[in-house]
């Protein structure tokens, strides 16, 4: 076994190999980027080596720094992760070049798999099923209707310079093909300009079904299957283990494909062989086609080690320092089922964009796993991926697991950025996912309901309101008046509620043009007389509520006028008698708070004049050599729109 | 020792006591609410409509969310000047700004434009008086026209009137207590000098004016045509005249200056007192309408609201044995220590010097003293004379007149003759009067005050010769005591500020604690007593 290793990656993943290698009595070293400075897998390994600014390209990617680290620090071998550096063969060359160990595949292995024609040819020939198709140059369409009978209906025919669904059909039935790829083919001719079709199988109601297995360069196992149908454009939401309607029979015909993939190319160490499934009428032996190879640890492995108590790190570090497979394949087993959740930094409703931001509060649950890279205070930069953390729930059953999962994100709090918690809640709550019926355009078609649910409520809103009045820690709930109580206002960053406090821990909410009256009672919070499993949670950038609906308010400072008070309204006035030395706008600039508008000398002194607020210079009253008096326009601004 | 209250909350005589309470309550509720409604909704609608907040609003925006509002004068001005000032026009009382208690007096400008009448002056007097007492920052929220002129004899040229308001500024400031003035409208002739006075002055932009002379004043005297803006807007004031010092967008604008003006005051607290964690009552302080008859003339115990009133219902008594209709002892109020002097009965001599004895106690240790007054007064008779009780009640009232410690007194019942000033009546200075709605205040009874009356009467005519039946004597006593029924009622008591207000009595553990935590914002000074007639 090593006695130190590098790891060549950043965020959870890092952190993750930390914690595996921290029990196994294996010393770590890290790296970093010019961002990640104070990052969580720094402070947790043993040693960490700079390697340059916060662009991957200065800092992850640069595979000679990374070497160079090992080197210098003795690390025996080095640890990719997932992403940057894990599926490059060149790297895998250059580290065995420096006489270290490359924790994964060999660079032929990951060549292999990287290219995906080949990567599916050779599949074929291993005996692995790959998804039918006919891409030759032959357009005769007797020939044509003979590869759709080969590959099975329904089909595709796609125009090969196809693109925006012209010239493309689906045909269900042999009797349609002649007519569709006629259409097809014209229509193709029209748009692109060339009629040439192909053909390929359709799948109905496609799933993602991937199978994890394990090679030490000879034999290989499988680790069962993940299903990762959950997915909004290509990016994996929520995976679980095992696959839900997955048999046994099946289960063996897709993991023993997957062994003759891995041990086809001699594949040493984690792998990930997906498969495009046809859910339309639940799993078949033969419904099940190669994608590609991931060659590298999985993002989603959790669900797998959790299935199957297998610690996946801990397996490539001792497959790499030369031990065998550590289990048979009769060994392994299935206990429960296993779901994760990926919470990320972004805004869903607004096309899932990712978001940054310094988290202020961050809390998780007990009772789930989570693997995150970062911790309450650190940043989510716009350089790296805006994963916050995995979620992972295990439970015996896959309604368990998954009401575990659902528990643990309500018990989630993250403030300080956007995040998709309440869009991965509604998902746990969806009824086809809840039955299993999963596939990949499950968010798509959904996606309305799923953001729609997870908007806030205006009871969730109230109890914010109560965070931001600072009513919420238990000391504060005064409000004894004699008769009335007193209604005050509490503004925000974006709306105003009336706010009566009607005793201790009561209080009365007036917002979106509904009352809510809402009490502490019994350690937890009451509105309209429904108990709620909310969290009212007070950080240095505002209010958050959580559990189920998160709601976030910032505070407005009502100071935040003071600026323009102070220096009047549009007008720049000079402050003393004095002459203008010279005068730096024009009539229509644009100016910034702070911009020097003038010069004005007097007492033997040179007082620039700046603007108090942000806007368009209206006219510009005074010009260089005036003499002008105290309290004299000299700079006006146009009137800021109400 | 924890008191053990006797009552039996399922009786009917609980119930009906309940009921009777309730009703007095609402009758005070009703007088409130009138009060807060100010100058009604067309007013209150025109004021809104100029952009500004109601003043009620505008003192809850100027206090913590969630802080205590301790009113003052709730109903003052009720039913007086045929009920054109509710409230006086003025909204006064403590609250808490960054936790600090200041003392807040509002304008209502909804009524009469928030002009002085006598009473608002005497409520605006009040006021400062208590802040003075008690070392709170003073907020003047100022939109007013001034003294209201048909009423100018009795607002202008007395030493408690008008001027006074600006002397005592001046005075309170000279002692560290600081004056800060929000200009949300009108601040003209005398009132001009409410922020002129004040150590901080704030003014609202287009809304708030401060002149000597308004527009048609001017125009008048000199002929000057000027706008109300150019003659003393806020731009005037804080670039030009310097009356005021900060210049505010709106009235939310402004009491946000207020508030962070009062964080900047660089104040602490006095050490005075050694508080302990609160703790509630072991009976339920809503049970206090049940246990007190709703009837005066029914005795009952007094440590039955004791009971419910101190924390924990602990209750160290002192000298139970002696003197027994007056009952003295040290608890805790919301974690304040205090000293408690009750009413158990008329007061005899012994119980006269048993109070004497236990002020000098709480003086000599620094302990607020709490009175709750339910007194018919010192007993009468040529024994008790005798034997000198105008002396030792002699002693009680000089040792409740001259202890330094904060007293506040609540009316829990009767507040009759003497009574009321060894039991710390208005004339004694308490830091805080509070009235129950059952309560009521007067030299005597009305049917003692008859009588007496009537026994002059009948002596004249019987002297004379003359006879008078029991019909005629009946008649002639008949409208004192209708007079004395309307003149002792806490309404009227409270709307001529004989007290700082009527509250509901399950809520007198909080006008308590809140009383007493006002109370020592103020160090305590050490007592001398006067002499003490032996």
């Amino acid at each position: 076994m090593f006695s130190k290793i590098l790891i060549a990656n950043r965020g959870e993943i890092a952190c993750r190999v930390i914690d595996s290698c921290r029990r196994m009595g294996v010393a770590t070293v890290a790296v970093y980027s010019d961002a990640d400075r104070g990052a969580r897998h720094v402070a947790m390994a043993d040693q960490a080596v700079h390697l340059g600014g916060p662009a991957p390209s200065d800092s992850y990617l640069r595979g000679d720094a990374i070497i160079e680290a090992a080197k210098k620090t003795g690390a025996q071998a080095i640890h990719p992760g997932y992403g940057f550096l894990s599926e490059n063969p060149d790297f895998v060359d250059a580290v065995e070049a420096a006489g270290l160990v490359f924790i994964g595949p060999s660079a032929k292995a990951i060549r292999a798999m990287g290219l995906k024609d080949a990567a599916k040819a050779l599949m074929e020939d291993a005996g692995v099923p790959v998804v039918p198709g006919y891409h030759g140059a032959n357009q005769d369409p007797a020939y044509l209707a003979d590869q759709a009978s080969r590959i099975g209906y329904p089909v595709l025919i796609k125009a090969v310079a196809g693109g925006g669904g012209k010239g493309m059909r689906r045909v269900d039935d042999p009797k349609d093909f002649a007519d569709a790829l006629a259409s097809a083919q014209s229509e193709a001719k029209n748009a692109f300009g060339n009629e040439a079709v192909l053909i390929e199988k359709y799948v109905l109601q496609p799933r993602h079904i991937e199978v994890q297995v394990f090679g030490d360069g000879h034999r290989a196992v499988y680790l069962f299957e993940r299903d990762c149908s959950l997915q909004r454009r290509h990016q994996k939401v929520i995976e679980e283990a095992p696959a839900p309607g997955m048999t046994d029979e099946i289960r063996k015909v897709m993991g023993a494909a997957a062994v003759r993939a891995a041990e086809a190319i001699g594949y040493k160490g984690a792998g990930t062989i997906e498969f495009i499934v046809d859910g339309a009428n639940g799993l078949r032996a033969d419904g099940f086609w190669f994608m590609e190879m991931n060659t590298r640890l999985q993002v989603e492995h959790p669900v797998t080690e959790a299935i199957t108590g297998v610690d996946l790190v801990e397996w490539q570090l001792r497959v790499a320092s030369g031990e065998p497979l550590p289990a048979r394949q009769e060994d392994l087993h299935i206990n429960g089922h296993a779901f994760e959740a990926r919470l990320y930094a972004e805004d869903v409703p607004a096309g899932f964009l990712p978001a940054t931001g310094r988290l202020s509060h961050l809390k998780f649950p007990d009772g789930a796993r989570i693997e995150t890279g970062v911790r309450q205070g650190d940043t989510i930069s716009p350089w790296y991926d805006p994963m916050i953390a995995k979620v992972v729930t295990h439970g015996p059953t896959r309604a368990i697991a998954l009401r575990g999962l659902e528990a643990a994100l309500v018990d989630t709090e993250v403030a300080g950025s956007v995040t998709n918690l309440d869009f991965l809640i509604a998902l746990t709550r969806h009824e086809g996912f809840r039955k299993g019926e999963v596939d990949t355009g499950l968010i798509g078609r959904d996606l309305d309901s799923l953001i729609s649910s997870s908007e806030a409520e205006s009871a969730t809103r109230a109890l914010a309101v109560i965070g931001l009045a600072g009513l919420a820690n238990p000391e504060a709930r005064g409000g004894a008046t004699l008769w009335q109580p007193l209604r005050r206002a509490i503004a925000w960053d974006g709306g105003e509620a009336v706010l009566e406090v009607l005793g201790p821990g009561a209080a009365r909410v007036t917002l979106d043009g509904g009352t809510h009256d809402i009490r502490w009672q019994g350690d937890r919070w009451w509105v309209d007389d429904a108990l709620r499993r909310n969290r009212i949670v007070t950080h240095d950038t505002g209010v958050s509520v959580f559990g189920g609906r998160t709601v976030h308010l910032t505070p407005l400072d009502p100071l935040a006028r003071d600026i323009s008070a102070a220096g009047g309204d549009a007008l720049t006035r000079s402050p003393m008698p004095g002459l203008v030395k010279s005068v730096h706008v024009e009539a229509g600039q644009q100016v910034k708070i702070g911009d020097r508008l003038a010069v004005l000398e007097a007492m033997k002194m040179e007082h620039s004049l700046t603007a108090a607020r942000d806007g368009v210079v209206a006219e510009v009253l005074a010009k260089a050599g005036d003499q002008v008096e105290a309290g004299a326009p000299l700079i006006r601004l146009e009137e800021e729109e109400a | 020792m924890k008191l053990k209250s006797q009552a039996l909350t399922n009786s009917d005589s609980f119930r009906s006591n309940r009921q009777a309470h309730l009703a007095l309550l609402a009758t005070a509720r009703d007088a409130a609410e009138l009060s807060a409604a100010g100058g009604g909704q067309k007013a209150m609608d025109r004021h809104v409509s100029r952009g500004k907040m109601p003043p009620r609003e505008r003192v809850a925006n100027l206090l913590d969310p969630g802080s205590p509002f301790l009113e003052i004068g709730a109903t003052a001005a009720h039913g007086m000047y045929d009920g054109a000032a509710p409230g006086a026009g003025m909204i006064a009382g403590i609250g808490r700004v960054h936790g600090q208690d200041v003392m807040v007096v509002a304008n209502d400008a909804t009524v009469k434009g928030g002009t002085y009448y006598p009473m608002t002056v005497k409520k605006h007097l009040r006021a400062q008086e208590i802040a003075e007492q008690c070392h709170l920052p003073c907020v003047y929220l100022v939109d007013s026209g001034g003294a209201n002129l048909p009423n100018q004899d009795e607002v202008f040229p007395d030493r408690d009137h008008f001027g006074r308001i600006f002397y005592n500024q001046a005075n309170m400031s000279a002692k560290g207590i600081a004056q800060i003035a929000v200009v949300m409208g009108s601040s003209t002739a005398g009132g001009a000098y409410v922020p002129a006075m004040s150590d901080v002055s704030i003014i609202v932009r287009n809304q708030g004016t401060i002149f000597l002379a308004g527009p048609p004043l001017v125009k008048a005297a000199t002929g000057e045509v000027v706008s109300a803006e150019d003659l003393g807007g806020g731009d005037v004031h804080t670039r030009l005249s310097g009356v005021a010092d900060y210049l505010a967008e709106d009235d939310a604008h402004a009491l946000a200056l207020a508030r962070r003006a009062i964080a900047n005051l660089n104040r602490k607290l006095p050490s005075t007192v050694d508080w302990q964690s609160p703790e509630a009552p072991l009976y339920d302080p809503e049970e206090i309408l049940g246990v007190v008859p709703a009837d005066l003339r029914t005795p009952y115990d007094i440590r039955e609201v004791i009971a419910r009133t101190v924390d924990g219902s602990r209750f160290d008594e002192f000298k139970a044995r002696f003197g027994e209709t007056l009952v003295t002892g040290f608890a805790h109020i919301e974690g304040c220590p205090v000293g408690i002097i009750a009413n158990n009965g008329v007061i005899f001599s012994e119980a006269a010097q048993k109070g004497a004895h236990f002020i000098e106690l709480c003086s000599m240790r620094n302990i607020p003293l709490v009175f709750l007054q339910n007194v018919t007064g010192f007993m009468v008779g040529r024994k008790y004379e005798n034997e000198g009780i105008a002396r030792h009640g002699a002693k009680m009232v000089t040792a409740v007149a001259t202890t330094n410690v904060p007293k506040i007194t609540m009316l829990v019942g009767g507040s009759f003759g003497a009574g009321n000033y060894g039991m710390s009546g208005r004339a004694y200075s308490p830091r805080f009067l509070w009235t129950w709605p059952n309560s009521r205040i007067s030299v005597m009874g009305g049917e003692q005050a008859a009588g007496v009356l009537a026994t002059v009467k009948r002596d004249g005519i019987e002297r004379s010769g003359g006879s008078w039946s029991a019909e005629e004597e009946a008649e002639f006593k008949r409208p004192t005591i209708e007079m004395f029924d309307h003149q002792s009622h806490p309404l009227y008591a409270s709307a001529r500020l004989w007290d700082d207000g009527i509250i509901d009595p399950r809520k007198s553990r909080d006008v308590l604690s809140l009383s007493l935590h006002a109370s020592l914002n103020a160090p305590i000074q050490p007592t001398r007593f006067g002499i003490f007639r032996m």
